[in-house]
């Protein structure tokens, strides 16, 4: 018999474990009292800070806990286990906020800008989207003018996960002319003058996570915080887009996944003419089905990232599985509300709450439709 | 202060325990594994004292390869160095047996101190501790919340709660202590511990290299035999006590107690 390829060894296992344990005491017994609240204590950046759960994949050199695409993945599971994907969004906006720091950079900034957020004790978000800009990248429109020391920023971000409570937005501006080739990226400390929040956006999902909009007015930025050269801002954005599409599809793998526990839970105990749910075989039959794709959508995922892993570009098919995941995660999610029938409706019951937190799987990081562009490109040409 | 802390794998106390088709043992494949919560408060009150006296701390646990996860854990808390006992013929010992190849190991080692958990939370015998320190002649120290140990490292003052009250006890070392809840709340095993952890010497040792006879040891050599498991029984629903008035509840609810429940 051959060896079977195996992706969590004892380290993963290991990391596994203290992040199950950090849910379950430090996030758990509070999530549907923060989900209602529309946020979390901030002490829990300190405390995953601490913990080494917000350093998992940088370096050790900034603060970071090491550790490979496995260890992050089962990271990221256990978060979800706490049934909040607001609370994983938010802990996790650092992980599309600090990425271009570590590629575009210089060793001053790295030093400056990271450690303070691998510990927790300063949040960090991504400011792309902008009213008139989501998938449209290129078409952003926040322009930041260069002045001897300072760039003169102005104009607007949205959608901006942990953008009512973050310390520094890595933001897209453009520094040149039309299209991709003029954005860069300056990292903007939120105390500046000029740089104002607007109350939490309310959202159909994700709530115990602050979405915010950012206003830019005026606001000048030390020359300093410019990532890399201008105009590379395009580059410095894309760079991180395969990891940023694994964790989604890990993120609606495992929403499958606990909307599938739940489900089989309840129909072994909900009772209907006369019999639990799980005796009739429309309900056992549509168990199997969710079981058959939650497996498939996972095993997919983990061999994309195992060849990521191993440095093979995989552009085509991360975008593939964060598509087939969050097309699994939809109809898992929508069969498990429907088991549950009226409870699935009911906000005690965690299906609901995956229902809700679904939605937004196949929209952020790249939405469905621009997945399948980069696919089409890809096969077609 | 050098310290040793035994170790025990455990399921995880939030697995559902199935009991396997002889209904003399469960069913492992699905279970995660755990450090038995008891001996973790040993682990973390180990660490504590090392990082006031110094020392190292040694992590011995017995049981299948798969042990060494639960050794690498306590070594990314921050334990020195980890040891397992490990052989086939292991496999089904009772406590006696551990606590005789445990301490074969003990033996060689250098220490002050040496914490089990006051008992496993699978098995829940509460022996290994005892034994261990009656087999190497140390003083024992049951049940232990609080652990002060004298300025000088050569002396420990320990708490044990006895019904309501406190006994404080001292004692010369070494000594070994098993540890009870309340002890402490033991610290995560941080990410980059865990990466550290892999560095740190981890010692595999079979029976024959700590020269005892295999005899001793496994299903055969068990003083107590496991006749038969079986689930506790389910909860019955509960009842609804009738009636009118509060007078006639009462009533009722006296009637049940005595002649359903039977308790008087």
């Amino acid at each position: 018999m051959g060896d079977l390829q195996e992706y969590f060894g004892e380290t993963h296992e290991m990391v596994r474990q203290t992040v199950r344990r950090f849910v379950r005491k430090e996030i758990s017994p509070f999530v549907d009292q923060w989900e209602e609240q529309g946020e979390f204590p901030r002490e829990l950046y300190t405390q995953a800070g601490e913990t080494g759960i917000l350093g998992i994949g940088y370096p050790q050199a900034y603060g970071g806990s090491g550790g490979d695409l496995f260890v992050k993945i089962a990271a990221t599971e256990e978060l979800m286990r706490c049934g909040s994907g607001g609370v994983a969004a938010g802990l996790g906006s650092l992980d599309i906020s600090i990425p271009p720091i570590l590629t575009l950079g210089t060793e001053d900034q790295k030093r400056r800008l990271i450690p303070p957020v691998l510990k927790g004790e300063r949040i960090a978000a991504l400011g792309i989207t902008e009213p008139n800009a989501g998938s449209d990248v290129a078409n952003i429109r926040t322009r930041a003018v260069r002045t001897d020391r300072h760039y003169v920023v102005n104009g607007g971000k949205t959608f901006i996960t942990s953008g009512v409570r973050a310390d520094q937005l890595t933001c897209a501006v453009r520094t040149g002319g039309q299209g991709a080739k003029g954005l860069s990226l300056l990292v903007i400390p939120s105390h500046l003058p000029g740089y104002a929040v607007s109350g939490k956006l309310r959202k159909m999902g994700w709530w115990a996570s602050d979405t915010g909009q950012i206003f830019l007015d005026d606001c000048r930025v030390p020359a300093d915080n410019l990532l890399g050269a201008e105009g590379q801002g395009f580059y410095g954005i894309m760079e991180n887009f395969q990891k940023e599409r694994l964790q989604l599809a890990v993120m609606a793998n495992m929403t499958a996944r606990m909307a599938l526990e739940a489900s089989i839970r309840y129909a072994r105990e909900r009772e209907a003419f006369g019999r639990p749910l799980s005796g009739f075989q429309v309900t056992r039959h549509k168990l199997v089905d969710m079981a058959t794709q939650v497996e498939v959508s996972q095993e997919f995922t983990y061999r994309v990232a195992a060849k990521m892993e191993a440095g093979k570009n995989q552009f085509k098919e991360i975008s593939m599985a964060k598509n087939f995941a969050c097309t699994i995660s939809d109809k898992v999610t929508h069969d498990a509300v429907q088991i549950h029938g009226g409870a699935g409706y009911m906000r005690e019951y965690l299906v609901e709450r995956l229902y809700r937190d679904n939605r937004i799987l196949s929209i952020g990081g790249g939405t469905q439709e621009i997945m399948k562009e980069i696919i089409s490109k890809q096969i077609l040409n | 202060m050098n310290i040793v802390v035994c170790l025990k794998q455990v399921p995880d106390t939030e697995t559902q325990i199935k009991i396997g088709p002889d209904n003399k043992s469960i069913v492992t494949d699905d279970i995660k594994w755990v450090i038995n919560p008891y001996d973790e408060f040993g682990v973390e009150e180990a660490l504590q004292l090392k990082e006031k006296f110094g020392g190292e701390v040694t992590v011995v646990g017995m049981g299948p390869k798969r042990v060494t996860e639960s050794i690498r854990t306590a070594l990314a808390m921050g334990a020195d160095k980890g040891i397992l006992i490990t052989d086939d013929a292991l496999e089904g010992s009772d406590s006696l047996a551990t606590a005789k190849a445990l301490a074969a190991v003990l033996k060689d080692l250098e220490y002050d101190l040496i914490f089990t958990g006051q008992r496993g939370v699978d098995d829940d015998m509460g022996v290994v501790g005892p034994a261990l320190a009656e087999l190497l002649g140390i003083p024992n120290l049951s049940l232990i919340v609080k652990v002060e140990a004298a300025e000088d490292g050569k002396s420990v003052k320990v708490n044990r709660p006895v019904e309501g009250e406190t006994l404080v006890i001292e004692s010369s070392l070494p000594a070994l202590i098993t540890a009870q809840k309340g002890l402490n709340e033991p610290r995560y095993a941080s990410l980059p511990g865990i990466m550290k952890a892999k560095k740190k010497p981890l010692e595999e040792k079979t029976l024959g290299d700590l020269g005892l006879d295999a005899a001793q040891f496994g299903e055969g050599a068990r003083k107590l035999k496991i006749l038969e498991m079986t689930p506790p029984p389910e909860r019955a629903a509960g009842k609804i006590v009738e009636g009118e008035t509060p007078q006639e509840k009462a009533a009722e609810l006296a009637k049940l107690l005595h002649e359903e429940a039977k308790v008087f």
